[in-house]
C-alpha cells in the first residue's frame, strides 16, 4: 500500500501531461476575458465554477453581449453536451469516494476523463478509495484555474509565442488512445474503430461545428447494439 | 438588473448546466438498483471509443485547412504515434510531437 504522499506523487506524474496545455489555454481564457473589461477575479470565478475549457471561450463572447439567461443555458447545453457521456465509464469508482463525489463529478473534462481512463489498470489508481483520482483531478483544474489568473493578470506582459501549444491536448488523446488499443485488446479495437468511422462519416457531413453530438450519441448505440450481439463475452475490469 | 448582477447570473447559469450534463449519467444509474449489467459492459467499452472520438474532435478542422497545414498536423500526429510506440513514455511523446508542431508551424 502506498501512504497519501506517495499517491499523490503518482497522481502528480499522471497529472504533468496535461499541466502545459491547461496552463496556456487558460491563459489564453484569461487574456479573451481580461481584453473583454472582467479582471482576473472574473477569470478565478468562471475557472472556478464552471471549468469547461471551450464553453469558457464561448462565455466570453456571451458575457459581452449581455446575452439573456435562457440563452446563455441554452448554448451551454449545446456545447457541453458531450459530457452527457462521461460519467458512465466512473459509476463505481465515484462512488466508492464518498465526500469527492460531487468535486469528482464536477470536475470530469475531456482530458481529465481521458487521463482517468488511462489510469484504470494501475495499482496505485485503486487504493484509498481512488485517492489518486482526486489528487488528479484537483490538479488538472489547479493548473487550468492559475493559468487563467496568469492570463488575465498578465497576459499581455508576455512576448513569448505559444501558438499551436494547443497541440498537446491532441497529442495526450493521441497517446491516451494508443495506451488503451494496446492494453485493451481486440475489443477495444473494434471499438475506436467504430467511434472514428462513425466521428468521420459525422464530420464530412455535419462539419465541424456540429458532429460531435451526433457522433457520441450513435457511438454509444453502437457500442450497445455490438454489446447486446456478443452477449458471451465475460465482463472484466 | 445590473450589470455586474447580470455577469454572476450568467456564470452561474452556465456553471448550473455543466454540472448538470456531467451529473446526468450518476443520477440516472446511481440509486439502490445501481448500473444494469448490460449498461455496465457498455460502459467499459466506452473508454476506447470516446477518445477515439476525441482524437477526430481535435482533428476537426483538417478537412477545412489548407495542405501545409494538414500535412504539418498529420506528421506531427505520426510523430506523437511513432515516438509513443517507440519510447512508450506519454510525456516524451506529448512534448516532441507538441514541439514538432510549434516548430514546423514556425517553418513552413
Amino acid at each position: 500500500m502506498m501512504n497519501k504522499r506517495q499517491l499523490f506523487l503518482y497522481a502528480f506524474r499522471k497529472s504533468i501531461p496535461v499541466m502545459l496545455g491547461y496552463v496556456f489555454l487558460g491563459m489564453a481564457f484569461g487574456i479573451l476575458l481580461q481584453q473583454s473589461g472582467l479582471g482576473w477575479p472574473w477569470a478565478l470565478l468562471i475557472s472556478a465554477v464552471v471549468y469547461a475549457g471551450s464553453m469558457q471561450f464561448a462565455l466570453v463572447t456571451l458575457l459581452s453581449a449581455a446575452t439573456p439567461l435562457p440563452t446563455v443555458a441554452v448554448m451551454t447545453l449545446m456545447v457541453n453536451s458531450r459530457h452527457l457521456f462521461y460519467g458512465l465509464s466512473f459509476i463505481d469508482t465515484f462512488r466508492e469516494m464518498g465526500w469527492k463525489a460531487p468535486y469528482m463529478i464536477f470536475s470530469l473534462s475531456d482530458e481529465t476523463y481521458s487521463v482517468l481512463c488511462s489510469c484504470k489498470g494501475d495499482e496505485a489508481f485503486a487504493q484509498c478509495n481512488h485517492e489518486a483520482a482526486f489528487y488528479i483531478s484537483a490538479l488538472h483544474q489547479g493548473y487550468w484555474v492559475l493559468g487563467s489568473i496568469v492570463g488575465a493578470v498578465a497576459g499581455e506582459l508576455l512576448t513569448f509565442d505559444a501558438t499551436g501549444i494547443d497541440f498537446s491536448m491532441t497529442a495526450l488523446f493521441v497517446v491516451i488512445l494508443a495506451d488503451q488499443l494496446r492494453g485493451g485488446g481486440r475489443e477495444a479495437r473494434v471499438c475506436a474503430g467504430i467511434g472514428v468511422a462513425i466521428a468521420i462519416v459525422f464530420l464530412l457531413a455535419l462539419g465541424a461545428d456540429r458532429f460531435l453530438l451526433p457522433t457520441l450519441a450513435s457511438t454509444v448505440l453502437a457500442l450497445a447494439i455490438v454489446n447486446c450481439m456478443r452477449r458471451e463475452v465475460p465482463a472484466h475490469e | 438588473m445590473n450589470s455586474t448582477a447580470y455577469t454572476i447570473l450568467a456564470i452561474l447559469v452556465c456553471a448550473a448546466c455543466t454540472f448538470a450534463l456531467r451529473v446526468a449519467p450518476f443520477a440516472l444509474f446511481s440509486g439502490k438498483r445501481g448500473m444494469p449489467p448490460a449498461v455496465r459492459r457498455l460502459a467499459m467499452k466506452m473508454p476506447a471509443a470516446i477518445i477515439a472520438v476525441l482524437v477526430v474532435y481535435c482533428l476537426k478542422g483538417l478537412p477545412a485547412s489548407d495542405a501545409a497545414h494538414a500535412t504539418i498536423t498529420l506528421g506531427s500526429v505520426a510523430a506523437v504515434v511513432a515516438l509513443h510506440l517507440w519510447k512508450r513514455n506519454t510525456l516524451l511523446s506529448i512534448a516532441g510531437g507538441t514541439i514538432l508542431y510549434m516548430a514546423l508551424l514556425r517553418i513552413i
